[in-house]
């Protein structure tokens, strides 16, 4: 048994000896609820942080160093003056949708993460068709984005998220059929079944070369789905202001700025799950000293590295290369990505056929 | 197969830019260019081309290299120079010349942009290391670059 395992029984059994079932059981579901929104915000703001520590050290800067120690407290300072900040909106907006937008962002980012396995166990629900229902959740957000550019009632918020609609649509299609090649060798779409695969080797090692193809493929189109240079038409900061969210202000700014980073983590997150092993240590093969020291290291401090390491690639290629225009993000997509992916999925079934996999 | 070596080219370029900005992030430690300033006034250094407000340096003797020829005047964009100048007898020779009775410098204008250093054909007049140049008036950005009393250096004009 796992220490997360074990850390989830204890609650439960904790739980079970203050209430009845039906309590607990509603107890248990607040406490998850209230964890994850205090994840979310607090891994928002240290993704902030990073963001603009690890931007500075690529422009040999120093970034944020004032507030607290190493400028730790920066992004807090920022949040509590966005919360503080009075809200302005346009006179012609479309109040309801205005308002409503971001929410549409938060929830569906948060639903997003539940499915994600940080540990042994340790997901807000485990259900069989997990990468299928991140896949179809995380694309709720978009509506979110488009809601934000209509409901503004600004010609830039309407270029911005019309462009996102676009983008969405077209890169949707590689994140998923990448997802999909690894699911081949999987075979099963429950993402506890995806790190229980991995005990041994992890899938990008297993699958060889189509796995690190789709890996590839899913980093690239992951970064277009979260909206992060180089494909931030969405926002492009240089064209259109702010781009879909160039109407917010205060705390309805905050929520799409955080989400767009929680947004990343995600990504990473899935990326770190499904070709990296998730919360599975790293293994060689039969050196039994080496895997037993590996062991020793807890499954969530696994996920936070592995995840840590594609959201430093994510910056990387962010302060690096530039932004796409739209036309050429398209041709990335449909004459390349698309149809590379689908010859992907052919051959890892062939391999898969053949058994030719690790 | 155009289409496979594009790709392959342009994984390869997008992998050279990430070799560049990558040496740059794990080397940052060592060479962080920017300063912290507030903490470090004392001891700043600056960038040999570093551009401050205009200036004109004398020497010793209170004497400057202007002659008073208004390229500056001319050359300055945003007309931050203004020249008063006047005819001189000069005792020696017997004849009248041009010499500079005031340099006076608009700071309030001036987009340090060096174009009247370029233009000066004698060296007269110099980019300064000063930055701090706030000032609670506006009259207090108006300079006159001569010191009272000062005269032209002796053979600057050979
Ligand atoms: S630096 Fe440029 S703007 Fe300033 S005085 Fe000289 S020419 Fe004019
Ligand atoms: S500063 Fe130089 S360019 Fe300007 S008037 Fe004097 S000599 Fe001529």
């Amino acid at each position: 048994m796992h220490g997360t395992e074990r850390f989830t029984a204890a609650v439960h059994q904790w739980l079970l000896g203050m209430f009845s079932p039906g309590a607990a059981h509603i107890a248990e579901m607040v406490l998850t609820g209230l964890a994850y929104l205090a994840f979310f915000a607090v891994a928002g703001l240290a993704l902030v942080y990073l963001e603009r520590r690890i931007a500075a050290f690529f422009q040999v800067r120093l970034g944020p160093n004032r507030v607290g120690p190493f400028g730790l407290l920066q992004t807090v300072a920022d949040a509590l003056k966005l919360v503080a900040k009075e809200p302005i909106g346009t006179k012609k907006a479309d109040h309801f949708l205005y308002s409503l937008a971001p929410y549409f962002l938060i929830i569906s980012s948060l639903m997003a993460i539940s499915v994600i396995p940080m540990g042994a166990g340790f997901s807000a629900f485990d259900i069989d068709v997990g990468v299928f229902f991140l896949i179809a959740v995380s694309s709720v957000g978009v509506l979110g984005i488009l809601i934000a550019g209509w409901g503004s009632y600004n010609k830039y918020s309407l270029i911005g998220a019309l462009r996102s609609g676009a983008q969405m649509i077209s890169y949707e299609l590689s994140v998923g059929l990448s997802l999909l090649t690894m699911i081949l060798l999987v075979g099963s779409l429950r993402f506890s079944d995806v790190v229980q695969a991995q005990s041994d080797y992890w899938l990008i090692f297993k699958g060889h070369i189509p796995a690190f193809i789709a890996f590839v493929i899913f980093i690239i189109s992951g970064t277009a789905e979260s909206n992060r240079t180089p494909f931030d038409l969405v926002e492009a900061e240089s064209e259109l202001g702010a781009g879909f969210h160039s109407e917010y202000s205060g705390i309805q700014f905050a929520f799409f700025f955080l989400s767009e980073f929680i947004n990343m983590f995600i990504i990473s997150a899935v990326a770190a799950t499904v070709f990296l092993g998730g919360w599975m240590p790293f293994h060689i093969g039969d050196l039994e000293g080496f895997n037993h020291i590996m062991d020793y290291i807890p499954g969530p401090v696994w996920f936070f590295i592995k995840t840590g390491f594609i959201i430093f690639l994510m910056m990387w290629f962010r302060w690096t290369f530039p932004r796409l225009r739209i036309d050429q993000l398209m041709k990335l997509e449909w004459k390349y990505l698309l149809p590379l992916n689908l010859l992907n999925i052919l051959l890892m079934a062939f391999f898969v056929w053949k058994g030719w996999y690790l | 197969m155009g289409y496979f070596s594009d790709i392959i080219h342009g994984f390869k370029t997008l992998l050279t830019g990430m070799k560049v900005t990558g040496k740059y992030f794990f080397n940052a430690r060592k060479e962080i260019i920017t300063q912290q300033y507030p903490d470090n006034r004392d001891t700043l250094t600056f960038p040999e081309r570093f551009r401050g407000r205009v200036d004109m340096p004398h020497n010793e003797n209170n004497e400057h290299r202007c002659t008073g020829c208004q390229a500056c005047e001319i050359a300055c964009p945003n007309g931050s120079i203004e020249i008063i100048w006047d005819r001189v007898l000069n005792p020696e020779t017997g004849k009248k010349k041009k010499a500079i009775e005031k340099h006076i410098y608009h700071l309030s204008m001036c987009t340090m942009c060096n174009l009247c250093i370029v233009a000066c054909p004698t060296d007269a007049i110099v980019m300064t290391h000063e930055f701090e140049l706030a000032a609670y008036d506006r009259s207090d950005l108006t300079f006159v670059l001569n010191k009272p009393g000062s005269k032209l250096m002796a053979g600057v004009e050979e």
